[in-house]
């Protein structure tokens, strides 16, 4: 956009959005706890509430300490613009909801979040939407799935519960061909280990819960636009390019150029959705998100040795990190994550659900718990928790059959983590 | 794609060319509220500079406290330093012309998103004029000078300074 100059990550993850509170000097991002900000006069109220002017009304649309994260992220994305919202699950109907409308459909990985497989299978149908389950490794299947309904393709980066790596550029090329967004949730990747934009994606989701707050303190989500899909080169985004009776018929494409869909996000999806960030959770996003690159790096080291070790022992079946030289993804990972798959993976313990649940409950250091992308390690076992409900079919299409266990790796000392597991296979297989 | 933004311009540039001008002629808004030429030379209003709408079709009308001149020849005496065009790309030379013919005090040619033609713009180029194709003044001048941030966009900028 500029020619300016060019900040690394690092930097970035540090500065972008934020600078000097302009009230007091303050250095560190104030947490702005307001519901609602006055106006100068009757015609800055009246610029505000035309989207004539940007600033802050109420703390459902806008607030100065959210507005710092979501510039931020857009900036860490190379977007144009972000819009935060209350959780990742928010975030995916955000992104969905302007592209959207009854009978419309989005074309989606089969290798998704337990969570965004029930939003996206059942929930949605309420709105009248639909979703199409393929396999983004059938590229051709990716291509047939998509019929003149499709509004939409979406996918994760690298994907949870773990193991696979989405080839984005491939999938984005599919999408463009078919004059269609793609969606990708980058909540495992992180844009340090993964930027979709570059590689082709229209929008980004983040569940900021995970990696990018860091320690597990607050749910938060965000939807980050690329501002590169032209929304009116067909009649298939009306809430992009048709009149808004809403806004007295103002058309946002043609208004605000490649800044429509945020502030879409933020005049239509925040206003009337409602699905808004506090600014609390907001400070802690941004206190993370300062040492991203430190945690990724530290995450990612210790993932592969831990992952390195597990394939070795003999307690292991099988291991599913991308990030090891027997991965069947280990190329595609290493060309289009250079930096690391990540630190989310599953493995199969000998002894199958009975070891599981012994080694879940003897471990020391790894908590058990349903998040990832915390500072601490985590271990999940799937079939007895998240897809308890599930039957042992599903469960192995979803890779989490009843002996396989999910870990995401933290930043401890890797000894630390590999003597834990060590002592607790013993117990679990004993 | 039409919103592609491949001109690059610096940031030092554009800020530079929204704070030495005054008085903009915006030539082809239009009088309907909804319509992006309207809501940019109004914004531009609000934010203290001198806006004076040119359209045949609306000329004599009021707007922005100003009446709509019909064409450039209208605007001799009115010391206009930045001329706006929201017209397509292939009107852009016969406005170039006449600007650089009839205003003594021009010194930038913009032209809306969407709009660019490299001839016309070397032409004003050649003639000492500032030439930013493809861009919206509305925007750069909110992201420029931070409205743009409460919105959560990109601006781009980075300052330890108050
Ligand atoms: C990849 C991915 N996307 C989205 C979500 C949903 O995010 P949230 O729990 O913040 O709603 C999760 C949560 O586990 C996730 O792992």
């Amino acid at each position: 956009m500029t020619d300016g100059p060019n900040y690394g990550f690092d930097t970035l993850q540090v500065h972008a959005g934020a600078r000097p509170d302009p009230a007091t000097g303050a250095r560190q991002t104030p947490i702005y706890q307001s519901t609602s900000y006055v106006f100068r006069d009757a015609d800055h109220a009246a610029a505000l509430f035309n989207l004539q002017e940007v600033g802050y009304i109420y703390s459902r649309l806008t607030n100065p300490t959210v507005a710092v994260l979501q510039e931020r992220i857009a900036t860490l994305e190379g977007g144009v613009g972000a819009v935060c919202c209350s959780s990742g699950h928010a975030a995916q109907i955000m992104a969905l909801f302007p592209l959207m409308g009854p009978g419309c459909n989005v074309v989606v990985s089969t290798r998704l979040y337990g969570g965004s497989i029930t939003q996206f299978s059942q929930t949605i149908k309420r709105f009248g939407w639909s979703a199409k389950f393929v396999d983004l490794d059938d590229t051709d299947a990716v291509a047939g799935a998509i019929d003149e309904n499709t509004r939409a393709v979406f996918c994760e980066s690298i994907s949870n519960p773990g193991g696979y790596v989405t080839d984005i550029p491939a999938i984005a090329a599919i999408a463009d061909k078919a004059g269609l967004p793609l969606i990708v949730d980058n909540t495992a990747a992180t844009p340090y280990l993964c930027r979709p934009i570059e590689m082709g994606a229209t929008l980004v989701v983040h569940s900021t819960t995970k990696y990018l707050t860091g320690s597990g303190t607050v749910t938060g989500g965000c939807v980050v636009d690329s501002g590169k899909f032209d929304w009116s080169q067909n009649d298939k985004f009306p809430s992009l390019s048709a009149p808004e009776p809403a806004y007295h018929g103002l058309k946002f494409h043609e208004t605000f150029g490649e800044l429509a869909f945020t502030f879409h996000g933020i005049a239509i999806g925040l206003r009337d959705l409602g699905m808004t960030m506090n600014p609390q959770g907001a400070h802690y996003t941004l206190l993370g998100i300062e040492t991203l690159s430190l945690r990724m790096e530290r995450h990612v080291e210790n993932a592969k040795k831990v992952a390195e070790w597990l394939e070795k022992d003999d307690r292991i079946e099988s291991v599913t990190y991308a990030g090891l030289d027997s991965s069947p993804y280990a190329d595609r990972a290493g060309k289009l994550y250079p930096k690391g798959a990540g630190a989310l993976f599953t493995c199969a313990v000998k002894g199958g659900y009975e070891s599981c649940i012994k080694l879940v409950d003897s471990l020391e250091i790894f908590s058990h718990v349903a998040n990832l992308g915390d500072t601490r390690s985590l271990i999940i076992h799937p079939a007895s928790t998240t897809h308890r409900q599930l039957t042992e079919e599903q469960q192995k299409a979803a890779g989490a059959a009843p002996d396989t266990v999910r870990l995401s790796i933290g930043i401890e000392t890797v000894e630390d983590l590999i003597n834990d597991l060590d002592q607790a296979l013993s117990k679990a297989t004993a | 794609m039409i919103f592609c933004m491949s001109e690059t311009y610096s940031d030092e540039l554009l800020r530079s060319v929204l704070k030495r001008t005054k008085t903009i002629a915006c030539i082809g808004v239009s009088t309907n509220p909804v319509r992006p030429s309207h809501y940019v030379a109004r914004y531009m209003g609000l934010r203290g500079y001198r806006v004076i709408p040119v359209n045949p079709v609306y000329a004599g009308q009021e707007l922005f406290g100003e009446t709509v001149r019909g064409d450039l020849s209208e605007l001799k005496d009115d010391s206009v330093d930045m001329v706006d065009i929201f017209r397509r790309s292939e009107a852009v030379p016969p406005i170039v012309e006449e600007s650089l013919s009839l205003l003594s005090g021009l010194q930038t040619i913009w032209m809306q998103i969407g709009v660019r033609h490299a001839d016309a713009a070397s032409r004003a180029e050649a003639a000492g004029v500032t030439v930013i194709q493809n861009r919206c003044p509305k925007i750069e001048y909110q992201r420029l000078f931070g409205e743009l941030r409460k919105g959560g966009f990109n601006t781009g900028i980075i300052s330890s300074r108050l």
